[in-house]
This record gives C-alpha cells, sequence and structure tokens, in this order.
C-alpha cells in the first residue's frame, strides 16, 4: 500500500458571478416573468465584454483549474502564490468547507485545518470556555480536549488570564490561544494558512517549531505562507500556484527562487500585495515612495532625498492616543531584506488622534546599486502586528551617472556608498 | 463535505467530490460532534446570560406580559371563549407551548446567514447548529414551564375547574413533535434565505399568521365542523391543544388529528435535512 495521504485529480473549482443568485425572491420573479414571455431578463448583469447581456461564460471564473498533486505521509508541503491566485481555495477544498466543481481529493485520516486564527471563538466566553469550543469545532472530543489543556495553556502563555473572558485579550494573546488549540489537535493531517503573520517572532519560531515536530510523528503538514523565510525553512517540497494552475511543484528551495522571479513582471499595490496580515486595529491603505519635493514616485536617484511614506486608517479602539510603531522595510528583488527602519528605534513616537494616520520616513540618500526593489510597511501596537503589507510597492534606483563603461551586476554587492577616486599618475 | 467513509480498494478516509446526491447525509458525524452541540447550546446560554441586565428573566417576564395582554384583549374585550377555563392559565398554556416552536423555528433560520463567517473556516457538520439552538431552547421552555404549572398550582388549589389527566404522559413527546417541527421549518427557512434574503422579512409576518391559525388565542372547539380537516393541516393545532387538554382538562382530543400532524412533522423535518444538507454543500460559494 502507498504512503499516499492526500491525493488531488484533476481538481477545479468555478465561481459564478452575477445572475445565477439574484438574492431577493421578487427579482427571481421578474426574471421568471420576463423570461416567459420572451424579454429580456432585467436582472442581467450587463456585462463589458459582451453589451448583448446575456449572461454567459464571462460571468464565472475559474478559481482553480486542473490541478494535481500527492503528499505523502510525513511530508511538509510549503503552498505558494500571490494573493488571488487559487491558494485559499485549495485550502477550503481541502479541508471540505467549499466543494469542488471538478475533480476529486482522497484523503487519508483526520484533516484539522487553521485557515484562520481562533474562529469561533466568544468573546464573552473565558480562555478556558473558548479552549473547549474552539476544540470542538475542529472535531475534538471533551476528553482530548481535557488531556491537552495543560499543554494548550502553557504553550500559549496565558496561564493568569485563562479564567478571563477573551474580549479582553490582547490581539496577541488571542492568537496565541488560537494557535495552541490548534497545534495540539493531533490529525494526522494539519493545514495551516497564512496565520503566523501576527504575533511576535519569537511566537511564530515557536509555532514553527510545533508544526515541524507534529511532521516528525509522521503527520502531515500542509504550509501556506508569503514568509519565504519560513515556508523553506520548515517545508522540503513546494508548489506555486498562479492564475488558477499550478506553475511549480518540486523542491521548496526551487519554487521560492521562481516565486521571487516572477515577481518581476507583477504590478504591486497595498491592494494587490504579495503578502499581507495583521490582528487588525488599523488597515494600511497606501504606501508610496516621494522625493524631494514630495511627489509621488517610483523611480529615485540614489543621491537624492526620499521619503517612504504610509496612510492608514485606524480602527476605533486604537484612536485615542495609542503609541503605534510604523515599520518600513526594502527588499532586493529576491526577497533579501536590506533595510528595516522602525519608528520606535529612533524614539519617535506616534501617538494617534482620529481615524487618519500618514507617517513618512525621510532618508537622505539611499546608498543602493540601481535596479529594483520592493517596498512593505507595518503598524504595530505593544508587541502585536496591527497590519502588515509586504511587497507593496516596487520602485527602481536610477543610475544618475550617465556615463559609465561597465556595467555594474549583483555581484558587485548592492549597497553604493559615496566615494571619490582620487588618482596620481606618475613617471617616475 | 461529499465525504464518503471507506473506499475499499484504498483505504481512503475522506472523498471530496463536486456534486453528491440528496441522500448523501452523514447523520452519524452529528452524534460524533455531540460535545459540539452542547458547547454552542452553552455559548449562547452564556452570551444571553451575560449581555442582559435581567437575564433568564426576561424569558420568565415574556409569557406573562403576554398572558396578560392577551387576557386583557382576547378575553376581557373580544371575549372569546376558553372553554370554561380560567382565562390565565389558558393563554398561558398556549404561549408557553407556542414560545418553544417558534423560537426554535425563528432562532434555526438564520443559521447559514449568521455562521457564514464560522463555516466558511472550518468544516463540522453543520446540523449542530440548529440542533443546539433547539436544545438551548429546551431552558427556556423549561424555565417558562415552571412558571405555568405555578399559575396552574395556584389555580389547582383556588378552584377545582382543571383536570390534569392521563394525557399528560404525552407532554415529552409533544415537546419532541415541536422540536422536531421548529428544526424543520427552521432550516428549511435558512436553507432559502441563502438564495432569498426576503424569506426572513416572509418569517416574521409568518410565523404570526401560523399563530393565529393555532388555538392559542381560542380554543379549538370554536373551528365550525367542515373546517377541521383544514385546521388538521396546521400540525401545531393539535400538540397545543393536546398539551392544554393534557394538564388543564378542557378541549378535544382528536387522536386522527394528532396522527396527521406527526406525519406532518415528520415530512416538514425530512424535507428540511435534505434541502439542507444540499445547500450547506454550495452555499459559501453564494454568500
Amino acid at each position: 500500500m502507498s504512503d499516499i495521504v492526500i491525493k488531488v485529480e484533476e481538481l477545479s473549482k468555478q465561481y459564478r458571478l452575477g445572475t445565477i443568485n439574484h438574492g431577493t425572491l421578487h427579482q427571481d420573479l421578474q426574471s421568471w416573468w420576463a423570461r416567459l414571455r420572451g424579454r429580456e431578463d432585467p436582472n442581467s448583469i450587463i456585462s463589458l465584454h459582451h453589451p448583448a447581456g446575456n449572461g454567459g461564460d464571462n460571468e464565472r471564473f475559474w478559481a482553480l483549474k486542473d490541478i494535481s498533486f500527492q503528499v505523502k505521509q510525513g511530508e511538509l508541503l510549503g503552498i505558494i502564490g500571490r494573493n488571488g491566485a487559487g491558494k485559499s481555495t485549495l485550502l477550503k477544498i481541502l479541508s471540505s468547507v467549499t466543494a469542488p466543481s471538478s475533480g476529486v481529493v482522497k484523503i487519508k485520516g483526520r484533516v484539522a485545518s487553521l485557515l484562520e486564527v481562533g474562529t469561533g471563538f466568544h468573546p464573552e466566553l473565558t480562555g478556558r470556555e473558548n479552549i473547549f469550543l474552539n476544540g470542538a469545532i475542529f472535531g475534538m472530543r471533551k476528553e482530548e480536549i481535557k488531556r491537552n489543556l495543560d499543554e494548550i495553556i502553557a504553550f500559549a502563555d496565558i496561564e493568569k488570564f485563562i479564567n478571563t473572558p477573551v474580549k479582553r485579550y490582547s490581539s496577541g494573546m488571542y492568537v496565541r490561544l488560537a494557535f495552541a488549540v490548534a497545534a495540539h489537535l493531533e490529525p494526522e493531517i494539519l493545514i495551516v494558512d497564512e496565520v503566523l503573520a501576527v504575533g511576535d517572532i519569537q511566537f511564530q519560531k515557536k509555532c514553527l517549531g510545533k508544526m515541524e515536530n507534529v511532521s516528525k510523528t509522521g503527520k502531515t503538514v500542509l504550509f501556506v505562507s508569503h514568509n519565504m523565510e519560513a515556508i523553506s525553512t520548515l517545508c522540503k517540497k513546494g508548489i506555486i500556484l498562479a492564475d488558477a494552475k499550478i506553475a511549480y511543484q518540486g523542491s521548496m528551495e526551487e519554487a521560492v527562487s521562481m516565486y521571487k522571479k516572477s515577481m518581476l513582471n507583477a504590478s504591486l499595490s497595498v491592494e494587490n500585495s504579495v503578502n499581507r496580515g495583521g490582528a487588525g486595529g488599523a488597515k494600511i491603505t497606501d504606501v508610496w515612495l516621494s522625493n524631494e519635493s514630495k511627489e509621488k514616485t517610483d523611480n529615485i536617484a540614489p543621491d537624492k532625498p526620499l521619503r517612504l511614506n504610509l496612510k492608514a486608517e485606524i480602527e476605533p479602539a486604537y484612536q485615542s492616543s495609542k503609541n503605534l510603531t510604523v515599520g518600513f522595510g526594502i527588499d532586493s528583488f529576491e526577497g533579501r531584506r536590506l533595510f528595516t527602519g522602525v519608528s520606535s528605534w529612533k524614539n519617535k513616537e506616534i501617538t494617534t488622534k482620529g481615524k487618519r494616520l500618514e507617517v513618512s520616513c525621510q532618508l537622505p540618500f539611499i546608498p543602493l546599486i540601481p535596479g529594483k526593489y520592493l517596498l512593505s510597511a507595518s503598524i504595530s501596537y505593544q508587541m502585536d502586528t496591527l497590519d502588515y503589507v509586504g511587497h507593496c510597492g516596487l520602485f527602481e534606483v536610477t543610475d544618475d551617472e550617465s556615463s559609465f563603461h561597465s556595467p555594474r551586476s549583483r555581484d558587485h554587492g548592492d549597497i553604493t556608498l559615496k566615494y571619490i577616486f582620487e588618482y596620481r599618475a606618475y613617471d617616475n | 463535505m461529499s465525504t464518503t467513509n471507506d473506499t475499499k480498494s484504498e483505504n481512503w478516509t475522506t472523498i471530496i467530490r463536486p456534486h453528491s446526491g440528496w441522500f448523501d447525509i452523514h447523520l452519524a458525524e452529528i452524534w460524533r460532534y455531540r460535545d459540539l452541540i452542547l458547547l454552542f447550546a452553552r455559548r449562547d446560554f452564556v452570551s444571553v446570560y451575560k449581555q442582559t441586565i435581567l437575564g433568564p428573566f426576561w424569558f420568565l417576564l415574556q409569557p406573562l406580559l403576554t398572558t396578560l395582554v392577551f387576557t386583557v384583549i382576547f378575553g376581557r374585550v373580544a371575549k372569546i371563549p376558553t372553554d370554561g377555563l380560567p382565562h390565565l392559565l389558558f393563554y398561558m398554556s398556549g404561549i408557553v407551548t407556542w414560545q418553544y416552536f417558534s423560537n426554535c423555528l425563528t432562532k434555526t433560520s438564520d443559521t447559514f446567514v449568521s455562521n457564514a463567517h464560522i463555516f466558511g473556516k472550518v468544516y463540522f457538520p453543520r446540523l449542530t447548529v440548529p440542533v443546539s439552538i433547539v436544545i438551548i431552547n429546551l431552558l427556556t421552555f423549561a424555565i417558562q414551564f415552571v412558571l405555568f404549572l405555578s399559575l396552574m398550582g395556584f389555580f389547582y388549589l383556588k378552584s377545582s375547574s382543571i383536570h390534569p389527566n392521563k394525557w399528560i404522559l404525552l407532554t415529552p413527546i409533544l415537546l419532541l413533535q415541536m422540536a422536531a417541527l421548529g428544526l424543520g421549518s427552521g432550516i428549511l427557512v435558512s436553507s432559502l434565505t441563502t438564495k432569498y434574503r426576503d424569506m426572513t422579512f416572509v418569517l416574521g409576518f409568518g410565523v404570526q399568521l401560523w399563530m393565529y391559525a393555532t388555538p392559542i388565542v381560542y380554543p379549538m372547539s370554536q373551528i365550525p365542523e367542515k373546517w377541521q380537516w383544514l385546521y388538521s393541516l396546521n400540525p401545531m393545532a393539535a400538540i397545543v391543544e393536546t398539551f392544554r387538554y393534557a394538564f388543564l382538562g378542557a378541549g378535544t382530543i382528536r387522536p386522527l388529528q394528532l396522527g396527521i400532524s406527526l406525519g406532518i412533522t415528520l415530512l416538514i423535518l425530512i424535507a428540511g435535512i435534505l434541502l439542507f444538507n444540499r445547500i450547506e454543500k454550495t452555499f459559501m460559494d453564494t454568500v
């Protein structure tokens, strides 16, 4: 017998938009009456592609198309892809939340999927009560939870607050508790969606460690993440999803490097960022670069001053005099972090007042060699990341030296410093 | 989802397929999740208890006030007969039973819409949610039932116009039937609301009308004999009337009507489960 525990065969998922579901009985009756008289349906969505508007194939789109892969027992499979590539849909089908349009998935063993932290947590219930509720939602029996209770509480590190309603928890505590429950599920197959984007670094490492341990006991883990570092340390095998299809399947290392290359042609923005996460409380709405005269730009000369800017909407809970920390990051195109600037490192207090926030970080010059770079930004409160947008902008450092003879390559280093050559040519 | 246990050749525990038949139902799964049902019930009880000032006292206040209003309007003003029973008892017996049914119906009717978020993130048998609602409402019923019993005791000591009888033994069955009927029609409506949001409004006055088609504010004896067959089509009519007869000893018991009522209840319950089961597989894509 083979040791394959997940077998996905030609899996497709199509979503229908528009005319299928009117939502109200009145409209359905209207449509039916119109059809009966041979008139045009007054409720059909007029499409831009087909002005005749008979609601055909253009109202459908494929979230997944003909996906096939297999996972062996004890394997750690990483799935990467941009937002909207179909990762979430795939995980939803694997965890039985939604049915596929065609294809088959065969699974051996109990599946626990962590598509979101704290699903079903009730704010009025205490931490302990929520452990039981959350565990039961994931299919655990009461005895199972009881057996693991102490371990869960210890893992989440919330002994003191276990009898406090979770509505009083900080978002970090909330995430820790939620992950702790999921990590102790004892399933044969664990599916984890981007849940590690929140919580502090230390706890993220703890979670990764836990997931690694889980796989060592012969359990299978499917992990979706935008954190290339985490996913490449954890997983051996990888899949890249792009436009509803599998773009690559093989070693994780290769997948990560291919994925990074594919970003070259991508258009990035806050809505269309590679990675987003956070506990909520603030929402970054725009991140951009500006030049000396505060004009938006994505071309920077290395010796000119520039600003990294962000705009955010603050939710009521954080609107009055909360000290937030804002960070900006610049990554090389390959995804390697080159620079991180955090407001609190400069002892700059960013205190909220009202629902909007604009922050900028000034750099007198950017010592980077010409090329393309990626921009990231985050807002946090104490230890909790409220919102994080990774790789939400692309900019180019241009070369101001119009007359250079030997073009520079990456082999010459990432940064450029101010330097002046002097020489003396002499004879004797 | 469309999980089929054991495909002999390869020992798969779960097979996920696009479409499954109407009868691909896994009721055994619900039993496996019985802890979840109780925890849901507990959660709902605790949240009601913690979020209202009067807490469980609402459960007493509501039937009490309704009984008083009915006594004044239907008893004193409209002077509708009550089969010779004390007004307060007559109305309260109807209200307490009706409350249980209508609570089950209305509270299960938005299962999909109000749980869309959690349903979208994790799989567990969706029926656990409405079943837990029916169970938690049993607690509300128990509180109100005690109120009814004490009022009954008071009248029993004071006068001898009420005659509790052996039909009382039928109470658990009547209760179960109301639970089944409330659950069945509730999940039927909740399945329809995923497609037609205006079902919610229909439900609002639908329940109201249904109450007036049930012997709550009048006794069944007021219905002319030639319309009794039509009246029998309302499964709640026989339940309320039997309940009232069992505890108070006035009214009419028609075994045939009870049988029809039971049949219709089962029909609605089965239809509800089938439709609910069908919808739960696709509804995440429509919300």
